[in-house]
């Protein structure tokens, strides 16, 4: 729908700047307070504007830690995160890309079997299951460890059923001539439906990174040294700080910190991440 | 190159049985095509030949290979599919190598063979092209040029050009038709349309739900319709079938209120019931006063038209005879007839066709 009518786009502009400002504000109002002194953010009314203690703030919490939060520095944290969001992303790529191909391509007893068991799992949330899960992890001495964060986090239905519907739109006959031109199973998901599925994977890859990222309940519970500790699991550490005041220049510093990966993952993939979501290239 | 034969071929798909003891034998160099209507299983036989799909019983040998329990890719066959099937993020290029890629073919050998076919197919300029940025034409070619390349032992061809617009279809037979004579690699050719059937192939091969109603030259099968079913699906205007009686010494049919004379007596078939097969392009109009005995012109069909096709060139007219048998004629373009008319039709003896109406089978003479 094409409309001219100028009125009609000073609406529409409204709307959407209200809509901007309504989700950006409280990101701003995070922000600005990251740049304040001590105390200065609990001061009435709440500071608008920025504060000038914007590289003091971010270098403490990023280098030295805080001694009052009795937190650690924020960089190895974010980088402890980072590695998981990537392996979780990664791995649930791998995995579902694996089990949707056996699916759709092979025909072995329990297939559908296979397929329904998996479908199923997308019933049972995380928080259902996480102490068996704990269980297991801890009989198999994975916690404290990058395996441990990533391992069970690594199943993923939902991203199995959507590469199996895709493949389902891959036409016979692709691979049909694969066959004829002697590319055996796994050289046509290497050489055919991989390129293919190469969008697919980008809007899988952002929402799946986000996903890792942002895990709060599975980190808590399976580390306990504090040199694996995620940045989201840190934030919460520093608000219910023991006896102290909780000290909102540092915890709103590291929450922007907290931000800017997988804003960054947006960024750069958002072609790609958009293509994936629009058109399947076929 | 190799001859392709094919021997007893049944498949079932669960209780369905498509095929039923399908047997024919591809001449080396030669091109067959295999013609049926939709659901035939004309495809079928095709993909077991190219080992897409297994046969439930029978043989195929390529050459003096049994290839039975081989992989596609190992029966040195090509083939061509009617949505192209090209791989959308290759170029070109990689489109046409990539059989020989994976055959471990050395470098400078596919360069120098995809080179040779793009100039053939004339996609010299197009190599770096995605698929996605070329014509319906184009893409065929390509899809040609990638079953060039592999200098198989036969091509097969699954109704590749039922996708094309029909100009493009007649410009892309031609070019079949030529590139199979020059490169002289067995063919097989599967299509539901009579045209691409005719112009195509050496030999054709009817094929009606599962069974194999006659292989032939294409003139041949026109000519000389071994059935019923060849009878009606060869040939536009379709053949009218009329029911009909032969005469107590075998050497004149009678039906649709005429007797008609027979190219060769029928002695052994005399005094059956018939179906009798006359086609429209064969039924021309009686030029009246060119027999002594004028009004009615003995051995005339006497037709009343009831509607008319005006398709330029022709003139397809409808009617009905005496009896009220349904016929259809095709006369000249420039021929004015209209509806009501009546019209003395008459055609020569020897493209009269006589099939028995309970097997289907032609009758011909026996001695």
């Amino acid at each position: 729908m094409v409309e001219n009518r100028p009125l009609f786009m000073v609406f529409v502009h409204l709307t959407l700047i209200l809509g901007v400002l309504i989700v950006a504000l409280p990101i701003y109002v995070t922000f600005v307070a990251s740049t304040q002194a001590p105390g200065d953010v609990l001061r009435a009314p709440i500071p608008m504007t920025m504060g000038d203690q914007l590289a003091h703030n971010y270098s403490a919490v990023l280098g030295t830690g805080l001694e009052r939060a009795s937190s650690g520095p924020v960089a190895p944290m974010m980088l402890n995160s980072f590695i998981m969001a990537m392996g979780i992303a990664i791995g649930k790529i791998a995995i579902s890309l694996l089990s949707a191909f056996a699916i759709v391509y092979f025909r072995f007893p329990g297939r559908m079997l296979a397929f329904w068991t998996i479908f199923i799992t997308l019933m049972l949330p995380v928080e259902v299951r996480i102490l068996p899960t704990y269980e297991v992890m801890a009989q198999l001495k994975l916690l404290n460890t990058y395996t441990g964060l990533i391992l069970p986090l690594i199943a993923s239905a939902t991203a199995t059923f959507l590469f199996r519907q895709f493949f389902m739109t891959v036409p016979d006959e692709l691979v049909e001539a694969a066959r004829v031109d002697g590319a055996g199973p796994m050289k046509f998901f290497w050489d055919i439906l991989l390129p293919l599925s190469r969008t697919n994977i980008a809007a899988l890859f952002v929402i799946l990174f986000i996903y890792g990222w942002n895990q709060y309940l599975w980190p808590l519970l399976i580390t306990t040294d504090e040199s694996m500790y995620t940045i989201v699991m840190a934030i919460q550490r520093m608000v219910v700080a023991a006896e102290n005041e909780p000290e909102w220049h540092f915890i709103t510093a590291v929450a922007v910190l907290a931000l800017i990966p997988p804003v960054l993952v947006v960024v750069f993939m958002q072609r790609l991440f958009v293509k994936g979501l629009v058109d399947t290239e076929k | 190159m190799a001859e392709v034969t094919v021997t007893d071929i049944v498949k079932n798909f669960g209780k369905v049985e498509v095929l039923k003891k399908v047997s024919v034998r591809i001449e080396d160099g030669e091109l067959l095509v295999i013609l049926g209507p939709s659901g035939c299983g004309k495809s079928t036989l095709l993909r077991i030949i190219a080992g897409l799909e297994t046969a439930t019983s029978g043989d195929v040998h390529i050459g003096e290979r049994l290839v039975n329990d081989l992989e596609p890719a190992e029966r040195d066959i090509a083939m061509v599919f009617q949505n192209y099937a090209l791989y959308p993020h290759m170029s070109v290029r990689q489109n046409m190598a990539y059989g020989l890629k994976n055959l471990g073919t050395p470098k400078p050998i596919i360069e120098q063979r995809v080179a040779e076919a793009a100039k053939i197919l004339g996609l010299a300029d197009l190599l770096d092209r995605k698929p996605r940025q070329l014509s319906g034409g184009q893409r065929q070619r390509v899809a040609m040029g990638r079953a060039i390349v592999r200098e198989p032992k036969a091509f097969l061809f699954d109704e590749p050009l039922s996708n094309l617009d029909a100009k493009l279809r007649v410009q892309m037979r031609h070019e079949i038709r030529e590139l199979q004579n020059r490169l002289k690699t067995t063919g097989i050719f599967v299509t539901h349309d009579q045209v691409e059937a005719m112009t195509l192939g050496d030999r054709l091969m009817v094929l009606n739900a599962g069974v194999v109603e006659q292989i032939g030259a294409p003139f041949e099968v026109y000519s000389r319709p071994a059935s019923l079913f060849v009878a009606e699906f060869i040939g536009s205007p379709a053949m009218n079938l009329l029911d009909g009686d032969i005469d107590q010494d075998g050497r004149k049919v009678a039906f649709g209120g005429t007797h008609l004379p027979l190219g060769q007596p029928l002695t052994n078939h005399a005094g059956r019931r018939v179906r009798v097969g006359l086609r429209p392009e064969h039924l021309g109009e009686a030029v009246a006063g060119s027999t002594a005995t004028a009004d009615p012109t003995p051995g005339a069909l006497d037709v009343l038209i009831e509607w008319i096709e005006l398709l330029g060139a022709d003139t397809v007219a409808h009617g009905r005879l005496q009896d009220g048998q349904v016929v259809t004629v095709r006369l000249p373009g420039d021929h004015l007839v209209q509806t009501g008319d009546r019209l003395a039709v008459v055609l020569a003896p020897a493209n009269l066709h006589l099939f028995d109406p309970q097997t289907g089978t032609r009758l011909e003479h026996t001695a």
